[in-house]
């Protein structure tokens, strides 16, 4: 590990501040991700910024029925709290199914989107990967571990994927990232926070060096919208996604779409909007034929690698089945466990089970 | 026919539900395992910390090592590399060795400039911290001369050595031609990692021209003898502690690098403390595998179900720096009835790290291929499986004709099929849904040979006031050793196991055998009997304070008149979601027949602990070399899946009654490894059962399924 130094930001301001000033310097929120990548080499600052005694660690009701959540709000307490299970059921159940118990104690808001993809390559310093050391190739791309790689949006430089749940449900949510940087602040969509590869897969996101999340807006939901969260994968917990999809689907008085958002998660660089199904599902009824050309629509630009083209068929059938349980049921209900393999790792304080 | 060599003892203290002697001090965190062992005062004599530095080449040559930097930062006390490390001298030591030989190539650390895999040791970095360790190992530069490598497994490769020919009897070929049904396929297992919770570690520090390691080992005598020899040291020099091991699976059967490395470190800084633990990663890298295998299973046989050809052309890997052949064909020698049985091994040699044992070596994955088999011979029979094998079941040995000690396969299928509610199963595949989810169930055989290593020794010591030690240099990797053989030397005095305090774990106690083999208990139990009888011959039921006596046990008792195995059935429930096909087992039930249970809560926790890890090899368990770099690139828990808590839903463990009198004074056969054989093959049988689809690769992961 590279010898490093550490210090405790008093406010936002400091923080921004001090890691604007230092090249070398970056911020610390939960360390479940930076931490292990420092061990490992891939990460390398000479200075950590901690930002989780700033303040920013609450959930708070916006004006208009929206909920702000400050960059420091553990994932466990977002899951489990009232505004976030009543309101936006997707999301509770997209941080629930993410990492382990452990982990979500520890993560933060700001520090879930900012997590890297834990492609196999990019988290061996003796592999070349463009996105750890740009310029040296892409292993992936032949490589004979592409499970967890990209089908969608990926570029002959990299085939990574964003491993977030979160984001993914964050991104049908249309939610907004507030950012403090030395020039002040800014507001940038969730969908444009996160940067397809292109020839700078280094980069992840668009921030620019000593810009700091503080905070997570999400729009009010609409009165009958309908929502979930539904992640595929191998083991039943403690694992990235294969393939999820997070949909929010809102009927208007004749069953008729009025609106629908749909993100998957384990395809792509970033938190996938698949705004071709959304197309596809509009106008009228959510019915078989729709539903079907929707799944169809959302893979329709997939180029998958040798070893993961199953991933266009999976993204296929758990859009197709979520749209139709999400056309299917009642207006939404406050989270539970999707699955009930779940529950037992779901535990979160004050939710006993 | 050969004499019957158990007497079975006068069980009191056996089959009693004992809880773990050992238990209390490991909930406690008063158990230290290798790492936290203490060698000398360490505040007087801090440890020192090692970390490795790995080769990025698959083969070649180091031409240099730059030390400098790693050697300037505080703290590093040494560097090693080829070039400054002690001179190891191994032996060929093989007339002595049961396992492994001093000059086994795998542990010749940084004797020379040569690189054969990916990942091995080329140099070290000795410090005060672990962590300035790992930083100076970072800063250490090596040159390499790189030579063309080959680390990828083509079974389908023209090239590959010839096979072995391991069994030969008639001729499958034209048995297979005359046979009404055939099943002819291919099943493959990927390389799989042992991975214990406890990371190989080590303690160790080099005074006084003695060695002092505290390992965590299945073995440590025969770490001790390595050690002496490699070394060139009197074996009482050497001492080796592990009395507590966090698992093995294996992997801590034999000596690997690391705990070498560890010694060359010791004797640089003669004096010091010395540890190594390793990463995970490095877990991948450094201590053994089960290598690949693809199985080509032929089974022929009458209208009636009756096979009359047997046949498994295995083709796997080996390292070229150390040949290990994972034996999967073994189990289709001997498991069922067959005039013509054909068996043979394709070894390719690739330039990789070397493999070892893993639970249930050969037979963990040879069930899964033999037992798939089976299902799809029913099937092709339209049988059910459990009638395919009762119709196959052979009255003796097929390949040696010698009868078995005892055989309970047929009692574990029926007590399985009833525990199970397996009657009236509907053998049609596909045709059930529960919300979504197809459902199925499957059954599979299990089987593991029972035997007893020659070569272990015990001491038994009257303490006065009724009470015995007991001593054998035997190991407890979590098995429950400490426990088993408490109650075993109990019921051989005839005292209460109270009266009986238990010495393992150590060297400098009488040698003992290997923990492997699933012949721990065998050997050291029929040691400490033997050992117990001999001490009332000499002492009498009324000892004198400190009378004392230890026996080695040359020979294990006469079992060459028998074919001795023990047998299992494992029934499981597995549903596969319609739409996505993830996969889950909510059911995994398993019957066992092999003799004695010595102490049923551990060997419930045995049994059930091989099973989960069955269903861990089922659904996740995959390691994927890279042949372009030639190191297995998914080496962590974030990308080879073990399975977790959520995976495993009611897993059961029973057993069958079962009077051996042949296989040891005990008459009990070991059950460290036979859980895990035959699960994967119920669970591929239960999810064919559920869908139709016939999966004949491992893992089985949600895309079989997709549509």
């Amino acid at each position: 590990m590279i010898p490093f130094d550490y210090q405790r930001a008093e406010d936002a301001a400091g923080a921004v501040a001090a890691v604007a000033a230092d090249p070398d310097a970056r911020f610390l929120g939960g360390g479940t991700n930076l931490v292990d990548h420092m061990k490992l080499g891939v990460a390398a600052p000479h200075r950590l910024v901690d930002v989780t005694r700033i303040g920013l660690d609450d959930v708070a009701e916006l004006p208009g029925g929206g909920v702000r959540i400050g960059a420091g709000v553990r994932n466990s307490d977002l899951a489990a709290h009232p505004l976030v299970r009543g309101r936006y059921p997707a999301l509770s159940r997209a941080l629930l199914s993410g990492a382990s118990g452990q982990l979500r104690n520890a993560a933060t808001t700001g520090g879930n989107l900012m997590q890297r993809t834990r492609c196999v390559y990019f988290e061996d310093v003796t592999t070349p990967c463009n996105k750890r050391a740009p310029g040296t190739g892409c292993s992936a791309l032949e490589g004979p571990f592409t499970r967890y790689h990209a089908i969608l949006g990926a570029s002959e430089h990299c085939a990574a994927t964003h491993p977030s749940d979160m984001a993914v449900a964050l991104n049908a949510l249309d939610a907004e990232v507030r950012v403090l940087g030395p020039g002040g602040e800014r507001t940038i969509p969730l969908d444009e926070f996160h940067r397809l590869p292109g020839d700078a897969p280094d980069r992840d996101t668009v921030l620019e060096h000593g810009e700091l999340i503080t905070a997570v807006e999400l729009p009010a939901p609409a009165g009958a919208a309908r929502s979930t969260y539904r992640k595929v994968r191998d083991r039943a917990s403690y694992a990235f996604a294969l393939v999820s999809v997070a949909a929010v689907l809102d009927l208007d008085g004749g069953g008729a779409v009025r609106d629908v958002r749909i993100a998957l998660g384990g395809v792509a660089h970033k938190p996938w909007r698949a705004r071709a199904a959304e197309d596809a599902l509009r106008g009228g009824a959510p019915g078989e034929e729709r539903i079907a050309a929707a799944a169809t629509a959302a893979v329709a630009a997939a180029r998958p690698l040798p070893g993961n083209a199953f991933k266009v068929d999976l993204v296929r059938a758990t859009l197709g089945s979520v749209l139709r349980e999400l056309a299917a049921g009642p207006a939404q209900e406050p989270a539970e466990p999707a699955d009930p393999a779940d529950s037992t790792e779901n535990a979160v304080e004050g939710e006993g089970r | 026919m050969t004499e019957t060599t158990a007497d079975l003892l006068n069980a009191k203290a056996m089959g009693a539900d004992l809880e773990r002697v050992d238990g209390l001090a490991k909930v406690t965190g008063q158990a230290p395992y290798a790492f936290e062992q203490h060698a000398f005062d360490e505040r007087a004599h801090a440890p020192l910390y090692i970390h490795p530095v790995q080769s990025t080449i698959a083969k070649g040559r180091v031409t240099a090592v730059h030390g400098e930097r790693a050697a300037a930062l505080p703290g590093v006390a040494a560097v090693l590399s080829h070039e400054n490390a002690p001179r190891l001298t191994p032996e060929d030591d093989s007339d002595v060795a049961m396992i492994q030989t001093s000059d086994d190539r795998e542990l010749l650390v940084l004797q020379s400039d040569e690189v054969s895999y990916r990942g091995q040791i080329v140099a070290a970095v000795v410090a005060d911290t672990p962590e300035t360790a790992r930083e100076a190992a970072r800063l250490v530069g090596v040159d390499y001369a790189a030579e063309p490598h080959d680390a990828a497994f083509s079974p389908d490769s023209a090239d590959l050595p010839e096979p072995t020919v391991d069994t030969e009897l008639g001729d499958v070929a034209a048995a297979m031609a005359a046979a009404a049904v055939t099943v002819d396929a291919a099943y493959s297992t990927p390389i799989q990692h042992n991975n214990p919770m406890e990371p190989h570690a080590t303690t160790v520090v080099r005074s006084g021209g003695a060695l002092t390691v505290f390992e965590g080992t299945q073995a440590v005598h025969i770490v001790r003898r390595i050690l002496a020899a490699l070394f060139s040291l009197d074996a009482e020099r050497v001492q080796v502690i592990g009395p507590y091991v966090g698992g093995g699976f294996g992997a801590k059967g034999s000596v690997h690098a690391p705990l070498v490395l560890a010694c060359l470190a010791a004797t640089v800084l003669e004096g010091r403390p010395v540890k190594i633990a390793l990463t995970r990663r490095q877990m991948f890298e450094l201590v053994g595998y089960r290598p690949p295998t693809v199985q080509r299973v032929r089974l022929g046989a009458d209208a009636e179900g009756r096979i009359s050809a047997v046949g498994n052309d295995v083709t796997t890997h080996t390292s070229r720096l150390k040949r290990f052949v994972e034996n999967a064909g073994g189990s289709a020698a001997m498991m069922y009835a067959g005039e013509n049985r054909s068996i043979g091994h394709r070894v390719a040699e690739l330039d990789i790290s070397p493999a070892t044992f893993m639970r249930a070596p050969g037979h963990a994955p040879g069930m899964f291929a033999l037992e798939v088999a089976m299902d799809e011979l029913a099937e092709a029979c339209g049988l059910d499986p459990i009638e395919l094998r009762v119709r196959n079941e052979p009255g003796t040995d097929p390949v040696s004709g010698l009868p078995y000690s005892s055989r309970g396969l047929l009692d574990c299928l029926s007590e399985g099929a009833s525990r199970f509610g397996w009657e009236g199963r509907d053998p049609r595949p596909g045709v059930r849904e529960e919300d979504g989810w197809l459902v199925g169930t499957g059954v599979a055989a299990s089987t593991f040979p029972a035997f007893t290593m020659p070569g272990s020794a015990a001491r038994i010591r009257f303490a006065g006031e009724g009470r015995y030690e007991v001593s054998i240099g035997a190991a407890d990797i979590g098995t429950g050793s400490w426990t088993a053989l408490t109650q075993i030397a109990a019921d051989a005095l005839s005292v209460p196991v109270e009266d009986v305090a238990l010495a393992l774990g150590d060297s400098a106690l009488p040698a003992a055998t290997v923990a492997g083999g699933s012949a721990g208990t065998s050997s050291w139990g029929t040691a400490i009997v033997q050992a117990a009888r001999a001490f009332v011959d000499s002492h009498g039921t009324e000892p004198a304070a400190g009378a004392e006596l230890t026996t080695v046990l040359k020979r294990p008792p006469d079992t060459r008149g028998y074919s001795t195995h023990a047998f299992g059935a494992q029934f499981a429930e597995v549903r596969v979601r319609a739409d996505t096909g993830e996969v889950r087992v909510p059911r995994v039930l398993g019957v066992f027949a092999a003799g004695r249970i010595i102490n049923p809560r551990t060997a419930r926790s045995q049994l059930i602990g091989g099973m989960t890890m069955g269903v861990s090899m089922a659904l996740h368990e995959e390691s994927v070399i890279d042949p372009r770099f030639g190191h297995v690139v998914n080496h962590d828990f974030a990308s080879y899946h073990v399975a977790a808590n959520a995976d495993i839903g009611d897993v059961q463990a029973y057993w069958v009654e079962e009077h051996d009198p042949h296989v040891n004074p005990m008459g009990a056969k070991g059950i460290g490894e036979i859980g895990i054989t035959g699960t994967a093959a119920a669970i591929v049988n239960a999810a064919h059962h559920a869908t139709g689809v016939r999966v004949r690769a491992l893992p089985m992961t949600l895309d079989h399924f997709l549509r």
